[in-house]
C-alpha cells in the first residue's frame, strides 16, 4: 500500500498499483496512467471499455474477466488484447481505477 | 523493484498431455489466464491432448469415469454403458452454469488473446494426422526442439 500522485491529486494504490479507493478515480487521472502504461492516448473504443469495467464493479462488486468483458463490453476479445496490450483484465482495471478482477477465465 | 521482490513471470508454455475434459482444461485455463496478466503465453498439444484441437474430436471430449478415482464412482459402475456421457453431460452443464465456455470456443478465444498454439510434430506423425485435422489456431506442427526454441525465456508447465 502507498500513495501516488496522480492528475495532481495523492491516490492510495496497492503493491501493483491498484486503486485502494475507486471513488479516488477521476478520468485524467485514467489517462495519465494510461500514458504510464504505453498508451498514448485514451480512444473512445478504450473508454467504452473503462466504463463498462467502472459499471460492472460498481453494480457487482468485482470487474470483469476478459471473458466477460469479451461478451458484454461491445468490444472483441483480439480488440481487447489490442487496446491493452499489457493484459485487458489487469491493464484496463488499473487504468480504470478498481482492483484486480476476481475471476479464473 | 526492492530487492525481496520476486521477479514477475513473464512468458509460459504450456504442454497439453492429456484428451480427458479434466486433461484439458486446466492447461487452457492457465494459457488464458497467463494472457490476461499480460503474460506470453504458447500452447503444444501432444498425444491425446490433441483431441482439443483435433476438428472432429473437439466436440467429443469426455470425462473419464473409469481409472479414475476423482469422480468417486466405483470401477464397475464407471464402466456401464452411458456412465462417461452422463458424468461428461452433468460436468459440462456446471461448467455452462459458471460461464466456462466449451472447448472449441475457449480455444477461439484464446486463439484470440495472441498466443501461440503448436501441435507436436511427433504425436502427430503418429496418429497419422496433418495440419487440415485441426482448428485453424494452431499455427504449426512443431517438433520438440522447436518447441524447446519457443519456450525459451520462460516457464514450462506440463499438464
Amino acid at each position: 500500500m502507498s500513495t501516488t500522485t496522480l492528475a495532481g491529486t495523492p491516490v492510495e494504490v496497492n503493491d501493483e498499483g491498484f486503486f485502494v479507493d475507486p471513488n479516488q478515480w477521476t478520468r485524467e487521472m485514467a489517462e495519465e496512467m494510461a500514458r504510464a502504461d504505453g498508451i498514448d492516448e485514451l480512444t473512445p473504443q478504450h473508454w467504452q471499455v473503462i466504463d463498462f469495467m467502472r459499471s460492472e464493479y460498481f453494480a457487482k462488486g468485482t470487474g470483469p474477466t476478459v471473458r466477460i468483458l469479451g461478451k458484454s463490453s461491445g468490444v472483441a476479445v483480439k480488440e481487447l488484447y489490442q487496446l491493452f496490450p499489457k493484459g485487458p483484465a489487469k491493464m484496463a482495471a488499473r487504468i480504470a481505477g478498481i482492483p484486480k478482477p476476481k475471476g479464473c477465465i | 523493484m526492492s530487492a525481496t521482490t520476486p521477479e514477475p513471470i513473464t512468458k509460459v508454455s504450456v504442454i497439453i498431455s492429456r484428451g480427458s475434459l479434466d486433461g484439458i482444461y486446466p492447461g487452457l485455463i492457465m494459457a488464458n489466464g497467463a494472457r490476461a496478466e499480460g503474460i506470453e503465453a504458447n500452447l503444444f498439444f501432444t498425444f491425446f491432448g490433441l483431441d482439443a484441437v483435433h476438428t472432429k474430436r473437439i466436440e467429443h471430449i469426455k470425462v473419464a469415469t473409469v481409472g479414475n478415482p476423482g469422480m468417486h464412482i466405483p470401477t464397475l459402475l464407471g464402466g456401464l454403458p452411458g456412465m462417461s456421457a452422463l458424468a461428461t453431460h452433468m460436468m459440462n452443464k456446471k461448467m455452462h452454469e459458471l460461464d466456462i465456455p466449451p472447448i472449441s470456443e475457449f480455444i477461439e478465444m484464446i486463439g484470440d488473446t495472441g498466443a501461440g498454439m503448436y501441435a507436436c510434430k511427433a504425436s502427430v506423425d503418429m496418429f497419422g494426422l496433418s495440419k487440415d485435422d485441426f482448428v485453424p489456431q494452431i499455427q504449426d506442427i512443431i517438433t520438440v526442439g522447436e518447441f524447446y526454441e519457443r519456450a525459451a525465456g520462460g516457464q514450462i508447465i506440463f499438464t
